[in-house]
C-alpha cells in the first residue's frame, strides 16, 4: 500500500519500458533483421510507385529487350539495373512485385492457419475430452497430408472445375488457402498445450465459478494468455508460407508467370541458368533467402525473449 | 385467517426450521478420478495376458455435511484427505460420480448454465492461489467490473463503478489499483482483489480453500480478520477449508475432520478441542504444541496414510488406529450423533469402548 500514489504508466510508455523493447536495443541482429525486413516490406508494398515498370502491363514490355545483364556486367542498359528476364521484363519491378505477392500469400495463409489452428487449439484445450481426441487426430490427418499434395489436390480440383484461366485468376487467394489449409496444425497444438497450462491455473476456475459462458472464458481469459507463443510460432510460420509458396511455384502449381511471386520468378529464370543469364534465377532467390531468413532470425530473437523461463513477466 | 394454516403442527415448525437453517445440503457424496484417461493406457500385462485395468482414485468416499446458514464450518484434515475436492464439487467446477448437492433445498449438482446462474451470484469461492487467482492480462478494473457487468447486464456504467469502489473499500484497497495488474501487487494485496472479486456479487454463501495458506505469516491475521468483519457485515456463512488448527480455532463455529475423503468427525468448534472424540480427531489435535498441556500425551500414528486408489475396507482410518478392532476392517463406520450432539464416525465411540 505503500507505492498506490505512483502514476500509472500509459500504455505506449510500458511498451517503450517493456523486456521486449530493452533487449531490442541490446541486440543488433535483431535490429539489422528488423531493418532489412522493413525494407523488403516497404519495397513491396509501395512496388507500384517504386518500380520503374509495371511487370502485368504487356504495353510497357519490349521482347528485344530480353535477357539483359545487371548493370556491373557488359552489355546492360542503363535502365534496367537489375538486368531483365526471358521476356524482357525489368527485373528490378518484377522483383518488387513479386516480393509483393510473396509476402501477401505468406500473411495471408498465415491468418487463415491463425485463425483454424487457434479455435482448433482452443477448442481442444478448454474442452478436452472426446473432442481434443477428435480434433487432435484430424490435426495429425491434415500434418500427415504434405503441403504439396494438398496443392495438387485443391490445384486439380479448382483446375477440372473451373478450368485454369480461373485458377491462375485467383491464384494468390487459392494459394492462401492451401497454405492455410496444409498448416493449421502447428498452430493448434501450440495453443492448446498454453491452453492446458493456463486451463488449471485458478483464474480459469474464479472465471467459472462467477458463471462465465466457455466461449467467454476461452476468448476473453485464456486466449489473451496464450498470445505470446501465437506471437512467436508466427514469425516462423510466416517464413514457412513463404518458402512453400516459392516450393509449389518452383514446381509450377503456384503462381503463373504472368504474375510472378520470387518463387515463380526463381522458376522461370531456371531454364536460362545454362545459357549465362544466372541473373534471373539469382537475383530473386537471394531475395527470398534474405527475406525468410530475417523473418527466421527475428522469430528467434522474439522467441528467446518471449520464452516464459527466461523472462517470467 | 386460517387457523389451521397460522399454526402448523409441531412437527412441519421443527422440520421448516431444519431447512431454513440449513444452507447447504451435501448427501453420500462420492468422487473418483480415473487414474489413466486413454484407453491404452489402462492396458495391462498380468501373468501373460493383456488385461484392462480401470483404476480410480477415491477422493471423496460418501460424504454428508449441511452447513448452516451464518456459521463458519471449517474442514479440516492432512493432504490428500480431499477437502479441496469437496470444494470444488460444492462450486461444480467437478461433477460429483455420486450423491447429491442442495443449496437453500435446490438441488444444484445436476443443474447447467443459466439455471444455475442465480446461485453463481449467492455461491462464490476464494481460492488458495492469489498469484494464480487473478487474470494477468486484465486490470483491477476490469477483474471486478466484469462480474457486475455480467450479472446485472442492466446496470449502467456509474452503477457498476460505484459498486466497484464500495467493494473496493470494504476490503480496504486503494481505488487507485484499479488501473494497474495483479502482478504488481503483493499476496496479501492479491488476495484481497480476489476477496473483492467474489463479494462484487453479493453472495452469502462463500467456499474459501485455504485462502490464507499462501500468504506470508504476518498477511494471514490481516486477511483472516478481513474474512470475518465481511461475514459480520453481509451476513455470509463460509465453509473454510484449511490445514491449520489455530485458525480453525480462531476462526470455525463447527469443524469437519476429514480422513481419506471421508468426514470422521463433525463438531462444535469448542468441544471438538476440548474432547476430541474420533481416534484421528484426536491424534490431530495432540500433535499441536500447547502450554496448557493437561491433555493425555501426544498420541503417535502409526503406518502409512493409505493411497485413494486402493482403499481399505472398513474404516479407512484402521490401519493406523490405536482402538481398531476385528469389526472396523469389515464395517465401514457412519456418523452417529453422540449425546453431546456432535457426529462422530467410529465403532469404538459407538461401543462405548472410547
Ligand atoms: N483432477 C484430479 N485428477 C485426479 N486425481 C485428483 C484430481 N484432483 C484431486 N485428485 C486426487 O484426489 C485426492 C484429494 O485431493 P484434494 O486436492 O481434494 O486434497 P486436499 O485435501 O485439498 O489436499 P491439500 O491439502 O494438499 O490441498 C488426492 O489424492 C488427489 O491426488
Ligand atoms: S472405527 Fe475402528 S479403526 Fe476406525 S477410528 Fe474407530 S476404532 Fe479406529
Ligand atoms: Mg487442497
Amino acid at each position: 500500500m505503500t507505492t498506490t500514489t505512483a502514476i500509472t504508466p500509459s500504455r505506449w510508455k510500458r511498451f517503450r519500458n517493456s523486456y521486449l523493447v530493452y533487449s531490442f536495443k541490446r541486440d543488433w541482429i535483431a535490429q539489422f533483421c528488423l531493418a532489412i525486413f522493413l525494407c523488403i516490406l516497404l519495397g513491396a508494398v509501395c512496388a507500384p510507385w517504386l518500380a520503374p515498370m509495371n511487370p502485368y502491363d504487356l504495353t510497357q514490355i519490349n521482347i528485344l529487350n530480353s535477357e539483359l545483364p545487371p548493370i556491373w556486367v557488359d552489355g546492360a542498359d542503363a535502365l534496367f539495373p537489375l538486368g531483365t528476364d526471358a521476356q524482357g521484363r525489368d527485373l528490378l519491378s518484377t522483383i518488387l512485385y513479386g516480393a509483393r505477392v510473396s509476402l501477401i500469400i505468406g500473411f495471408g495463409a498465415v491468418m487463415l492457419q491463425a485463425l483454424i489452428g487457434v479455435t482448433v487449439g482452443l477448442l481442444a484445450g478448454y474442452l478436452g475430452g472426446r473432442i481434443d481426441a477428435f480434433l487432435m487426430r484430424l490435426a495429425d490427418i491434415q500434418l500427415s497430408f504434405s503441403t504439396l499434395m494438398v496443392a495438387i489436390i485443391v490445384g486439380a480440383l479448382i483446375k477440372a472445375v473451373f478450368g485454369g484461366a480461373v485458377y491462375s485468376d485467383y491464384a494468390v487467394w487459392l494459394l492462401v488457402l492451401i497454405i492455410g489449409l496444409a498448416e493449421w496444425p502447428q498452430y493448434a497444438r501450440t495453443v492448446r498445450a498454453s491452453v492446458l497450462a493456463e486451463r488449471s491455473k485458478e483464474y480459469v476456475d474464479a472465471a467459472r465459478v462467477m458463471g462465465y459462458r466457455d466461449r467467454r472464458i476461452m476468448f476473453r481469459h485464456i486466449l489473451p494468455n496464450t498470445l505470446s507463443p501465437i506471437f512467436v510460432i508466427s514469425t516462423v510460420q510466416i517464413a514457412n508460407a513463404i518458402i512453400s509458396e516459392a516450393a509449389l511455384s518452383f514446381l509450377g502449381l503456384g503462381m503463373p508467370e504472368t504474375q510472378p511471386s520470387l518463387g515463380s520468378l526463381i522458376k522461370s529464370g531456371f531454364d536460362y541458368l545454362q545459357s549465362g543469364s544466372w541473373w534471373i534465377t539469382l537475383i530473386p532467390g537471394a531475395v527470398l533467402v534474405v527475406l525468410v531468413l530475417v523473418v527466421n532470425l527475428l522469430g528467434d530473437w522474439l522467441r528467446d525473449v518471449m520464452n516464459p523461463r527466461l523472462y517470467k513477466g | 385467517m386460517n387457523a389451521v394454516a397460522a399454526q402448523p403442527s409441531p412437527a412441519t415448525t421443527s422440520q421448516n426450521r431444519a431447512e431454513a437453517e440449513s444452507l447447504l445440503e451435501i448427501r453420500g457424496l462420492y468422487k473418483h478420478f480415473p487414474l489413466a484417461d486413454g484407453f491404452l493406457e489402462q492396458l495391462h500385462f498380468e501373468k501373460g495376458r493383456l488385461v484392462r485395468r480401470n483404476e480410480q482414485v477415491h477422493a471423496i468416499n460418501g460424504v454428508d455435511l449441511s452447513v448452516q446458514r451464518g456459521e463458519a464450518l471449517c474442514v479440516v484434515g492432512e493432504s490428500g484427505c480431499g477437502k479441496s475436492t469437496v470444494a470444488r464439487l460444492v462450486m461444480g467446477l467437478l461433477s460429483p460420480s455420486a450423491g447429491e448437492i442442495s443449496y437453500a433445498g435446490q438441488r444444484i449438482d445436476n443443474m447447467r448454465g443459466k439455471r444455475l446462474l442465480p446461485y453463481r451470484q449467492r455461491m462464490q469461492m476464494i481460492f488458495q492461489n492469489p498469484y494464480a487467482s487473478l487474470n494477468p492480462r486484465m486490470t483491477i478494473q476490469q477483474t471486478l467490473e466484469e462480474p457486475l457487468r455480467f450479472h446485472h447486464p442492466d446496470w449502467t456504467t456509474p452503477q457498476v463503478q460505484d459498486k466497484v469502489a464500495d467493494v473496493m473499500a470494504s476490503v480496504g484497497i486503494d481505488p487507485e489499483w484499479g488501473k494497474r495488474f495483479g502482478h504488481e501487487f503483493s499476496g496479501g494485496q492479491r488476495q484481497r482483489i480476489a476477496i473483492a472479486r467474489a463479494l462484487a456479487v453479493d453472495p452469502e454463501f462463500i467456499v474459501a480453500d485455504e485462502p490464507i495458506s499462501a500468504l506470508d505469516v504476518s498477511i494471514q491475521a490481516q486477511v483472516l480478520n478481513l474474512l470475518m468483519d465481511a461475514q459480520a457485515e453481509r451476513h455470509l456463512t463460509y465453509l473454510f477449508i484449511t490445514h491449520d488448527l489455530a485458525v480453525v480455532e480462531h476462526f470455525g463455529t463447527r469443524v469437519a475432520v476429514m480422513y481419506l475423503g471421508t468426514v470422521c468427525e463433525l463438531a462444535d468448534t469448542r468441544s471438538l478441542f476440548a474432547r476430541p472424540k474420533h481416534p484421528y480427531t484426536q491424534a490431530l489435535l495432540s500433535a499441536i504444541p500447547r502450554l496448557d498441556d493437561d491433555r493425555p500425551e501426544h498420541v503417535r500414528l502409526s503406518g502409512e496414510v493409505p493411497t485413494p486408489v486402493h482403499l481399505p475396507s472398513g474404516c479407512v482410518f484402521h490401519g493406523r488406529c490405536p482402538h481398531a478392532m476385528e469389526r472396523c476392517r469389515q464395517e465401514v463406520p457412519q456418523l452417529i450423533v453422540a449425546d453431546d450432539g456432535n457426529q462422530v464416525a467410529c465403532h469404538a465411540v459407538e461401543e462405548g469402548r472410547l
